[in-house]
């Protein structure tokens, strides 16, 4: 960990944080009890790489996420109310209950989805940053993606187009070592993901994705180099996830110890840990946080749950485009 | 297999004439169904079948005289009989008309009933089952039974039907001419001279053997239009009955062209009083390949005919009436006739139609050759 | 060269052409993108010279990826740009169904109404030109099958030159089937055509005896017929269905009603295809109206082969249709 963090900047993170890892608790419980169905994918354990991420983008910019996206539209801002509401399927989520955990969207907050077929999104996002070429507009486009995904031919082609192109994108490799139950050496002839942007000429990092101020810190960088040259930047963010792929999931594919290992480096505990040091919070502050969050997670499952049902006669819509969307 | 015996209907009948058939091959009949007519010592006798089936064959012919216990016909039982193959179209419109499509002929793939079958088969069998109805009360006198029933309707239905669809589809194209009758009627009663009332000629049977033969010539016009021009061998000529009630019935003078000037006068002798008591069977109104309307008595002198579809010319003869005439540059009084031909232009042209009218003229003109 | 009757002559090539250069004209947010569009003129030279005229933003070369170049023009059409993508044959679309099914199709739907993506795909598709079995495909159905997405099938030169137009004004995603063995074909088409309508089938050869339903290829096939049976006094209609999703199925429901009998007429495989789906609509909504069972002429079940004598029988030809007709109507 760096040494010293503006102790706002610290606590805004440290919070964002601390909102996802509860945020997702709670998802998991309400699973538990059926409020929310279909595949449910957390992303505890990885909140740095949403969170350090997020510090380099700017409200015009794009971006497109994964199925595990809850922790990228937190970060974002999307507001957990209508995340969560989402997830319940009621009509005030904000897909409007028609997407569902994996398919969270904020056309306002430039949040592209929630995408689940592994590295489809890819090839999209080189689109939203061309248009923005096009356009000559300063906007970049984020995208995150697993290591998984980088597996998919649509990855390569994607980093092909994209450096071919030249355009304003934003690779995020979140690299949790496990796609789905296989583990990163039983898929990849190169495991360092980084090292696959030489192959098509752009330029690569890896960070330690458990370290949110390494990652905004990297973060940052990318992103000034994708608008200084207006060229594509592969950011790999090695990372862990603490719980199971999905809810239903033995974990057969990886021993307790490696979890236990892993999550002495929480990412929370240790942005935590600093700010005690450097004396920005107290204990006192951390709890006082803590309790702020609570009190969010609690108000999001209250909107969720006063939520409404869409009626069954709009069940057709939005297969195509209503008027007012034309 | 069911067979129909001729029934005994009492200890004393040995046997009984098959008089008349009421159903023909293919018929779908239920018990209690009147199905043929049987003349015993005691009279004329309707035979009802108790049992259900399709008509399979008729073993016995009219007129025959069997002993009882003979077997008159075959059936097929309902539970072995195959569905009446028709199309949606055709089952949907029978319905709506009320037709048996067990009596109904199909000629649509694989043999079904379609939408042209059943508009076909309308008018002979809704006249079929005015015949039924008048046979199951005898006592009820035909032209009441117009008054009264339905059938008075299901007639203009199908002449509205028939020559709506006529109309729709049939571009017609008319040709008239006016026919020198003198030496024909002379002829004519020449022979009449020889005869006993009732075996004396009319005049129309003269029209309509020349018609016959005239279409022996111009094969054109005798045929039908389904998808094209279909000529046909045997020359029937439907013949304009006007019913007093109103409506008419056209029964059918079969193989026209082989019958005699005698022939020609029994049968219409036959069918004209039938027809006007609606006692036709269903098989004398179907397959005419032409029609003549004939105004005979009056004064009216010309009739402009709509085609009987799928028919391809209908013959219209006036009145035969007393006209000035032009003959080698004198002015004479002649007995004359007007006739006119109505055709379809789809299937001959102007030329057919002269050739015909010409033809008919000329056999008109020689009438020891009719 | 115009005519008399204000029509000219043109081949469906230079149709699909002219729309492009239209819609490259008319709008800024237009772009053309796929293999071989622009240094080589488009693979079937659909392209040609339209590089030099708007320059390389506009008429983008792409490598050989149908994925990802297929999902870049999904991105682009989400981010403001009203990209023309064309995927160089059918064929290779399969590489880029995931895109096409997945997010082209669903990302309105998913994001609540949020995201709609107007992007036009164009695909070269058919057979008839020796190609054999990888190269000889009619994916019409695939397509149809897809709710989101919005089919179009150019079956006629106008068809050729107005559809790309009408699919640009779309908000959602558009994929046209354009016919490689029709590229040299010459049509007329009224001299000032331009954009059609594209909701609606067309009824293109009025008749009373038959309704004859197809698309594609299947449109000209069918009026040859049409026309030779006409010569035997049949009266066939001829319905173009256009959209082959969402069906106008009043047109053809239409027709039927008229005339009682249908023959539905499509170059691709008979298990699962859009005749499949029109004999079904028959059935359920004019089923009483039917004088004859609805019959169907598709492509043999066989992967294309190579001779020409075996790829003209595999798919139905204007004589098939006439026979068939013959048989339907018991035409002596």
């Amino acid at each position: 960990m760096e040494n010293t963090i503006d102790r706002d900047h610290g606590k805004q993170m440290l919070y964002q944080m601390m909102l996802i890892r509860r945020f997702e608790e709670k998802a998991a419980e309400l699973y538990t009890q059926t409020k929310i169905r279909g595949f449910l994918h957390l992303y505890v354990g990885e909140e740095a790489v949403a969170v350090g991420v997020m510090q380099a983008l700017k409200t015009d910019d794009n971006i497109l996420s994964t199925y595990r996206e809850h922790g990228h539209a937190l970060a974002r801002g999307v507001d957990p109310g209508r995340i969560m509401a989402e997830m319940y399927g009621k009509q005030e989520g904000c897909s409007r209950g028609r997407g569902g955990s994996m398919h969270l969207f904020d056309a306002g907050k430039k949040f592209f989805g929630g995408n689940a077929i592994v590295g489809g999104h890819l090839p999209v996002a080189v689109g939203v940053a061309l248009a923005a070429k096009k356009q000559k507009a300063a906007r970049l486009t984020c995208c995150f993606f697993g290591e998984g995904a980088a597996a998919e031919g649509e990855f390569h082609e994607s980093m092909n187009l994209a450096m071919l192109w030249e355009v304003p994108l934003l690779f995020v490799c979140e690299n949790n070592l496990y796609a789905m139950g296989t583990a990163l050496r039983y898929s990849h002839s190169l495991p360092q993901i980084e090292l696959k942007g030489s192959a098509y000429g752009m330029e690569s990092m890896a960070v330690n994705g458990m370290d949110v101020l390494a990652v905004e810190e990297a973060a940052i960088r990318a992103a000034e180099k994708i608008r200084s040259t207006g060229k594509p930047f592969l950011l790999v963010c090695n990372t862990y996830r603490f719980r199971a792929h999905s809810m239903f999931d033995a974990e057969l594919y990886r021993n307790k110890a490696e979890v236990e290992e892993w999550k002495k480096q929480d990412p929370i505990t240790a942005l935590q840990n600093l700010l005690l040091e450097q004396g920005s919070l107290d204990a006192a502050a951390i709890s006082e946080l803590e309790s702020t969050v609570e009190t969010a997670v609690q108000k999001a499952v209250g909107f969720a749950e006063a939520g409404s049902w869409e009626p069954v006669e709009d069940l057709t819509r939005f297969v195509y485009s209503e008027p007012q969307n034309s | 297999m069911i067979e129909f015996r001729m029934p005994s209907l009492g200890a004393d009948m040995e046997d009984g004439t098959l008089v008349e058939w009421l159903v023909k091959p293919g018929a779908a009949v239920k018990r209690g169904d009147i199905i043929a007519q049987v003349d015993t010592q005691k009279g004329l006798i309707d035979i009802e079948i108790f049992e259900e089936g399709v008509v399979k064959e008729l073993l016995v012919g009219e007129g025959e005289k069997v002993p009882v216990g003979k077997t008159l016909a075959v059936l097929d039982s309902t539970e072995h009989r195959v569905g009446i193959k028709a199309s949606p179209l055709a089952k949907r419109m029978a319905a709506e008309k009320d037709i048996d499509l067990a009596l109904v002929t199909g000629t649509g793939e694989g043999g079904a009933i379609t939408k042209e079958d059943v508009e076909k088969a309308a008018a002979a069998v809704i006249s079929a089952k005015i015949e039924k109805t008048a046979q199951v009360d005898e006592k009820k006198e035909a032209t009441e039974l117009l008054e009264t029933s339905s059938a008075r309707h299901n007639i203009r239905q199908a002449i509205a039907s028939a020559m709506s669809k006529s109309n729709r589809e049939i571009p017609h194209y008319y040709l008239e001419t006016k026919i020198d009758l003198t030496r024909s009627l002379a002829w004519l009663t020449e022979t009449n001279r020889e005869r006993t009332v009732k075996n004396r000629l009319l005049p129309v049977v003269l029209l309509i053997r020349a018609v016959a033969l005239a279409l022996k010539k111009v094969p054109e016009l005798n045929a039908w239009y389904e998808n094209g021009l279909v000529k046909k061998e045997e020359i029937n000529i439907g013949f304009v009955v006007s019913l007093r009630g109103g409506g008419v019935m056209i029964p059918a003078i079969r193989d026209a062209g082989g019958k005699s000037l005698d022939e020609l006068m029994t049968a219409l002798n036959d069918m004209i009083p039938r027809a006007r008591a609606m006692k036709l069977r269903s098989s004398e109104l179907v397959n005419t390949t032409i029609t003549i309307t004939s105004l005979g008595e009056g004064q009216v002198e010309l009739v402009y005919g709509v085609i009987y579809p799928p028919q391809v010319a209908l013959v219209g003869f006036g009145a035969i009436l007393e006209q000035p005439w032009a003959e080698n540059g004198m002015l004479n009084v002649r007995k004359t006739v007007s006739v006119t031909l109505a055709a379809d232009h789809r299937a001959t042209d102007g030329m057919t139609g002269s050739r015909f009218l010409t033809e008919l003229n000329s056999l008109l003109q020689t009438p020891g050759s009719l | 060269m115009a005519n008399e009757n204000n029509t000219i002559s043109i081949t469906y090539r230079e149709a699909i052409k002219q729309a492009l250069r239209d819609a490259l004209r008319a709008d800024e947010r237009v772009f053309l993108m796929g293999e071989d569009v622009g240094r080589y003129g488009g693979a079937f030279a659909v392209s040609k010279g339209l590089l030099e005229e708007f320059g390389p933003d506009r008429i983008m070369d792409t490598p050989l990826s149908e994925s990802g170049f297929v999902g870049a023009g999904i991105g682009a059409a989400i981010a403001g740009m009203r990209p023309v993508v064309e995927v160089m044959t059918v064929n290779f679309s399969l590489l880029a169904m995931d895109q096409i099914v997945n997010n082209a199709a669903t990302l309105l739907h998913m994001s609540g109404g949020q995201v709609n993506v107007p992007v036009v795909i164009r695909m070269n598709s058919g057979l008839g030109r020796q190609l054999a079995a990888q190269h000889s495909h009619s994916w019409e159905s695939f397509y149809a099958h897809i709710p989101g997405l919005k089919v179009l099938s150019a079956g006629t030169h106008e068809d050729a030159r107005g559809m790309l137009l009408a699919a640009l004004k779309e908000p959602d995603p558009v994929v046209i089937f354009e016919y490689t063995a029709m590229l040299n074909l010459e049509g007329k088409i009224p001299a000032g055509a331009g954009i059609v309508e594209i909701q609606k089938a067309a009824i293109r050869r009025e008749g009373k005896d038959i309704s004859i339903i197809t698309y594609g290829p299947g449109v000209y096939k069918s009026l040859e017929a049409a026309n030779e049976l006409a010569k035997l006094g049949i009266d066939a209609e001829v319905v173009d269905l256009r959209v082959l999703r969402p069906l106008d199925e009043s047109c053809f429901l239409q027709s039927v009603r008229k005339t009682h009998r249908a023959l539905v007429v499509e170059e691709a495989w008979r298990s699962v295809s859009i005749s499949a789906e029109i004999s079904s609509r028959i059935m359920e909504q004019a089923f009483y109206e039917l004088d004859a069972p609805v019959h169907r002429l598709c492509g043999v079940e066989v992967p294309m082969p190579y001779p020409k004598h075996l790829e003209d029988i595999s798919v139905p030809q204007a004589g098939d249709i006439v026979n068939m007709i013959k048989k339907i109507l018991q035409h002596d």
